[in-house]
C-alpha cells in the first residue's frame, strides 16, 4: 500500500520536474543568438520541412472535412428549410473551430512526431554532445529554428485548411445537392466577421503551433538515448499534443466568447 | 595558479550518478602535451570523467580545471568559448551530423565560428581531410562510409578549430585492425606535429600502451595508478597489474558479491 502511494508520488515528483525542464528549454530556445546561433537560413529551411512537407495532408484533410461538414449540415438545415444557411455553418464551423483544432492535431502527428524523433535520434547518436564540444549550442541551434517554424506554419495551415473546407462544402453543396452558389457564399460573406472569426481562429492556431511544436522539441530533447526511449518520447508528443490541443480549445473557445 | 606542465587538473571531486557514487574525491593531473591514457573497468566513469572535463557534467564537489579555470563554475558564454577555441572531442560514435556530407562536417565549426571566405574554408578543410587520409571521401555522406573513416572525418572535424586540448571517447571500440592501425598512427601523429594534449579514454591496454605516454588507471571511484605504461607494469599495485595484465582473477573479484554460495543453493529448498 505505502508502495504505490509512494510511486504516486514518484510521478507527481518526475511530471513537475519535467515541466520545469520543459520551461527551462522554451525559455532558452525562445531567443535568437547565442553561441552558433542558427540563421535565417536554417529557420526557412525548418519551415520547408515542418510546414510545407505537410501540405498535402492539410489540404486533403481540409477538403474532406468541407464536404462532410456541408452533406450533414445540409440534411439537417433542410429539415428547418434553412439550407440557405448552410455556407455560414460550414464556414465558421471551419474557421473558428474545426481548421485550427484539426490543423493542429494533423501538425502534431505529421511534423510533430518527426521532430521528435529527428531531436531524439540526434542526441542518441551524439549529434548533440558534438555539437556543444564544439562550442555550439544545440538549444539556439537546432531547437529554436524548429521552435520557430513550428509557431509561424501552424497558423497558415490552419487558414489554408479552413479556405480548402469552404471550398469542398461549395462543392458538395453548390454541385452535388444543388443550392444556389450565392446563397452559399453571400450568407458566408455577410455573418463571417474577421476580427471575431477569422482572427480569433488564427489566434487559437498560433497559440496551438507554440504548444505542439514546444512538446514535440521538448520531448525529443529529453527522449532516453536509446531506440525504445525515441519511441516513447515520439508517442508522447503526439499523444500530449493532441489532449493539450483539445483542451486548449476548449479554454480558448470560453474566453473568446466570453461566456464561461 | 595552476602548475603551467598541468593542463588539466581535477582536484578532490566527487560525483554522483542518480544515487549512486561514480567519484569520490578524484585528484588526478594531466600533463600538457603528452597522451594520457585514461583506463579502467567498464562502468567506472571513464566517460563521465571527459564529460566533466568538457563541462557537459558538472562535478557535485571539487574542482575540474583546464587551463587554470574552472570549468564547473563557468559561465554557460565562456564555457562555449572555452569549447570553441581549446577544446576538441571525438565522440564514440562520432556524432557525425548524418544531414551533411563530409566536407560540410568538417567545415560546420569553421563556418560556425569564423567569418572565413569560401575558398580559405575549402583550404582548411581539405587540409584537415588530407591529414587523416580522406579528401577524396569528401562528398560522401556519412552513411555511406566505414566504421573507421567515420572516426577519422569525426576527427578531422574535431581539429578544425585547431584545439589545444583533445579527447578521445573510446576511439578503437568496434575496428578492424587496419582501421584501428590507423587512428593509433593519427593520435600520435597528430600529437606529435600539433602539441595537443589528448585524453584517451580506453579498454585496450595494448594499443593505449603503444601511444601514450602516460597511463591513469581508475577504479572504485579514485585513481589507483598514474605513470608511464613501464612504470605502472613493474609497480607493485596488485589491481593496476591486474588490470594491465586482463587477469580474471584477482583484486578486482569475478564475482559479483554474493551470500555464500552453498547456502544459496540450499536455501532454495526450505
Amino acid at each position: 500500500m505505502l508502495k504505490h502511494v509512494r510511486s504516486l508520488g514518484q510521478v507527481g515528483v518526475q511530471s513537475i520536474q519535467s515541466i520545469g525542464r520543459a520551461g527551462m528549454l522554451f525559455t532558452q530556445s525562445v531567443t535568437w543568438g547565442g553561441p552558433g546561433s542558427a540563421g535565417f537560413l536554417d529557420l526557412i529551411r525548418q519551415i520547408h520541412s515542418v510546414g510545407v512537407r505537410s501540405l498535402s495532408i492539410i489540404i486533403v484533410a481540409g477538403f474532406f472535412v468541407g464536404m462532410v461538414l456541408a452533406l450533414q449540415g445540409y440534411n439537417i438545415l433542410v429539415k428547418f428549410g434553412s439550407v440557405s444557411a448552410l455556407g455560414t455553418m460550414v464556414s465558421l464551423t471551419l474557421l473558428r473551430e474545426l481548421g485550427p483544432v484539426l490543423a493542429a492535431l494533423l501538425f502534431a502527428g505529421r511534423a510533430g512526431s518527426a521532430l521528435t524523433a529527428e531531436i531524439g535520434l540526434m542526441k542518441a547518436t551524439e549529434q548533440l554532445s558534438a555539437m556543444e564540444m564544439m562550442g555550439v549550442d544545440p538549444l539556439k541551434r537546432v531547437i529554436t529554428p524548429r521552435l520557430w517554424a513550428g509557431v509561424i506554419s501552424v497558423p497558415i495551415l490552419a487558414l489554408l485548411f479552413s479556405t480548402v473546407g469552404i471550398w469542398g462544402g461549395a462543392f458538395v453543396a453548390v454541385d452535388m445537392l444543388g443550392l444556389y452558389d450565392g446563397a452559399y457564399w453571400s450568407n458566408m460573406a455577410n455573418t463571417v466577421e474577421f476580427y471575431e472569426d477569422v482572427v480569433q481562429g488564427l489566434i487559437k492556431a498560433a497559440v496551438f503551433g507554440v504548444v505542439v511544436t514546444w512538446i514535440a522539441v521538448y520531448q525529443g530533447y529529453d527522449a532516453a538515448p536509446t531506440s525504445e526511449g525515441i519511441g516513447k518520447a515520439t508517442t508522447q508528443t503526439v499523444v500530449i499534443s493532441s489532449l493539450a490541443i483539445l483542451g486548449l480549445d476548449f479554454m480558448l473557445t470560453a474566453v473568446m466568447l466570453g461566456g464561461v | 595558479m595552476s602548475d603551467n606542465n598541468n593542463h588539466v587538473e581535477v582536484k578532490d571531486v566527487t560525483f554522483y550518478r542518480g544515487k549512486r557514487k561514480i567519484y569520490d574525491g578524484l585528484n588526478v593531473a594531466f600533463p600538457r602535451g603528452k597522451i594520457t591514457a585514461i583506463m579502467g573497468p567498464s562502468g567506472t566513469g571513464k566517460t563521465t570523467l571527459l564529460r566533466m572535463i568538457g563541462g557537459q557534467l558538472k562535478a557535485d564537489s571539487g574542482e575540474v580545471l583546464v587551463d587554470g579555470s574552472n570549468v564547473g563554475t563557468m559561465s554557460r558564454g565562456d564555457l562555449f568559448e572555452l569549447r570553441k577555441n581549446k577544446m576538441g572531442m571525438l565522440f564514440q560514435t562520432s556524432g557525425l551530423f548524418t544531414d551533411l556530407n563530409v566536407f560540410d562536417n568538417v567545415a560546420f565549426p569553421l563556418r560556425t565560428h569564423t567569418d572565413l571566405p569560401d575558398d580559405m574554408i575549402r583550404d582548411l578543410v581539405l587540409m584537415k581531410l588530407e591529414a587523416v587520409g580522406l579528401r577524396g571521401a569528401r562528398d560522401l555522406f556519412p552513411a555511406e562510409l566505414s566504421g573507421g573513416m567515420v572516426r577519422r572525418v569525426a576527427l578531422a572535424r574535431s581539429i578544425a578549430m585547431d584545439p589545444e586540448l583533445i579527447m578521445y571517447d573510446e576511439p578503437f571500440t568496434g575496428l578492424d585492425p587496419i582501421s584501428m592501425g590507423m587512428i593509433l598512427r593519427l593520435i600520435r601523429g597528430l600529437n606529435e606535429a600539433l602539441g595537443l594534449t589528448s585524453l584517451l579514454v580506453s579498454h585496450d591496454v595494448e594499443e593505449s600502451c603503444q601511444i601514450a605516454d602516460y597511463l591513469c588507471i581508475v577504479s572504485g571511484g579514485k585513481v589507483i595508478g598514474f605513470g608511464t605504461p613501464d612504470e605502472l607494469r613493474n609497480g607493485d599495485n596488485a589491481e593496476v597489474r591486474q588490470f594491465l595484465n586482463g587477469d580474471p582473477d584477482g583484486p578486482v573479484p569475478f564475482h559479483y558479491p554474493a551470500d555464500d554460495y552453498r547456502a544459496d543453493l540450499f536455501a532454495g529448498e526450505a
